[in-house]
């Protein structure tokens, strides 16, 4: 217990850096999936076309190499990042592809009668998209959105590869102590993630229920 | 192409703004991309000589990049079949009718969906030690896959074994069959079939998350590439260390992107054929046209 406390301010440092982390490649990868799926339904053919590139590219591309070509590939253009702002980036782009697909599979779920009426009464395209489909497609991708927030979570502890103190870290650098204490560690990283996926499981649920469409 | 329903089909005018509009786009990408190939000259990088050490036999880089692809596949396949068969018993395990058996396989899941793979790799590799218990890189690797992705498939199989419609089992216990030959006959052979596609797209997921051998010193293929560069470092300074990394990432890139097309192919053949499985349909607008066309119309009636 004592090697628990003696390194608490380790472990909270660790936990926070993983939060924030999350926190931030998420809005990243919230505003960029959702710009990219409103260019996959656009009626400009290239916005389609770039948007279908970025998703294939980076859906097919383990998150350890867009670790690698962001922290270790982009000094090479003169774009040195550190590694906490790199790793967030490459989280957040990543998972900008899987909001996309998440956004876009909501949007095609909603009724083509409201697009039809919104186009009918004369709105344009961006305003269809803005004041009646996403709105509409928000409320039914938060089950599919919450499951990639979870994921990404789950994700950075990728960073720990590439010299971030985050929870995963924590967890290696600590791996000399002797098996009761080692134990007490990885009882508290792994408490450390199920703080965040589970308290945001529950969130999502709830969330679910208060803005689901009845129809 | 069916009409777009979110936009009218563009006029004249507007065709004329988003062909102005693409021609700006695809200079600004163009300026982007010299840009970044400039950058990339100005160090040096792209040299044809750095980047033929990739295809000279005699530096041993193409062998030894193709051992390493070798080995992630290695891997991802050992992770593949363990853990789609401990996914499979998982599952059924999860449907059991007895509780223990239930609870058991349900807490096995919910705990390996809840914590990061990275976790559980490091815990085989740094935490099993210290009880006397020594795994190489390549067991702590394969065997973190397998207890992650075990829990994740089983949750697909148990989503597609509760997709098939309750008839099903119905009438195949009807028919006398027992629980066990419902499950294996019947129920799993149609959940396999519609789930396939998310299936082959988690397996995608597994051999991408091979990669993280690299953090643990598995030899796949960024750690070959890594142990490469610091092979040539001391003799010819950086010269091939970007070649390298760019190699092995396009190496992982490409076998995903062939794995993903063989996702696309079975969701096409299995979608193409979903009316027939018996199974519950998404409830799609022209599903219910039929139904409709069933009824005899006013013209049937003499």
């Amino acid at each position: 217990m004592q090697f628990f406390i003696d390194n608490f301010p380790l472990l909270r440092d660790a936990f926070l850096t993983t939060l924030s982390m999350s926190l931030l490649a998420g809005l990243l990868a919230l505003v960029l999936g959702t710009v990219l799926a409103a260019f996959r339904v656009s009626p400009i053919t290239p916005l389609r076309g770039l948007s279908t590139f970025y998703v294939e590219t980076f859906r097919n591309t383990p998150l350890t190499v867009v670790f690698f070509f962001i922290i270790f590939g982009l000094p090479q253009i003169d774009f040195a990042v550190g590694f906490f702002t790199g790793s967030v980036l490459a989280v957040g782009l990543y998972t900008a592809a899987f909001v996309c697909e998440a956004v876009r599979s909501g949007i095609n779920a909603v009724n083509p009668g409201q697009a039809e009426a919104s186009r009918a009464i004369g709105l344009t395209f961006g305003q269809s998209l803005r004041e009646v489909v996403l709105p509409q497609a928000f409320r039914t991708v938060v089950p599919p959105l919450g499951n990639v927030w979870i994921a990404m979570v789950k994700n950075t502890s990728i960073a720990a590869g590439f010299a971030v103190s985050e929870l995963t870290a924590s967890l290696q650098r600590l791996s000399n102590a002797n098996a009761g204490e080692l134990l007490l560690v990885l009882l508290a990283v792994v408490i450390g993630y199920m703080l965040i996926t589970l308290t945001s499981a529950y969130g999502i649920s709830r969330m679910e229920r208060r803005v689901a469409i009845l129809r | 192409m069916t009409t777009p329903v979110l936009f009218d089909l563009p006029g004249p005018k507007a065709r004329k703004r988003i062909r102005i509009g693409t021609v700006i786009g695809a200079l600004i990408v163009l300026a982007i991309i010299a840009f970044v190939l400039v950058r990339l000259a100005g160090n040096d990088q792209l040299d044809p000589q750095r980047w033929a050490v990739l295809f000279d036999p005699n530096s041993g880089v193409p062998q030894a990049l193709g051992e390493a692809l070798v080995r992630t596949l290695q891997v991802a396949l050992v992770g593949m079949v363990f853990a789609t068969v401990l996914g499979l018993f998982l599952a059924v395990g999860r449907l059991s009718d007895h509780r223990a058996v239930r609870i058991a396989a349900t807490t096995l899941i919910e705990f390996f969906r809840a914590i990061p793979l990275l976790v559980v790799i490091f815990s085989l590799y740094f935490v099993l030690p210290s009880f006397g218990i020594r795994l190489s890189a390549y067991a702590a690797l394969t065997g973190g896959l397998i207890l992650y992705n075990m829990a994740v498939l089983a949750e697909i199989f148990r989503a597609g074994i509760l997709s098939v419609a309750a008839g099903q089992r119905e009438a195949a216990f009807g028919l006398g069959l027992r629980k066990s030959q419902v499950m294996t006959l019947v129920l799993l052979p149609q959940a396999v079939r519609r789930m396939l596609p998310v299936l082959i797209a988690q397996l995608v997921v597994l051999l991408k998350d091979s990669s993280l051998g690299f953090i643990i010193g598995y030899f796949e293929l960024l750690r070959q590439a890594r142990s490469l560069v610091e092979f040539f470092v001391p003799r010819f300074g950086n010269q091939y260390t970007f070649q390298l990394y760019v190699a092995a990432g396009l190496i992982y890139i490409i076998v995903n992107v062939l794995l993903s097309q063989l996702a696309k192919l079975a969701e096409r053949r299995t979608s193409s054929d979903r009316r027939m499985t018996g199974t519950k349909g998404v409830g799609l607008p022209d599903e219910t046209v039929p139904l409709d066309a069933a009824t005899p119309g006013p013209d049937r009636t003499p």
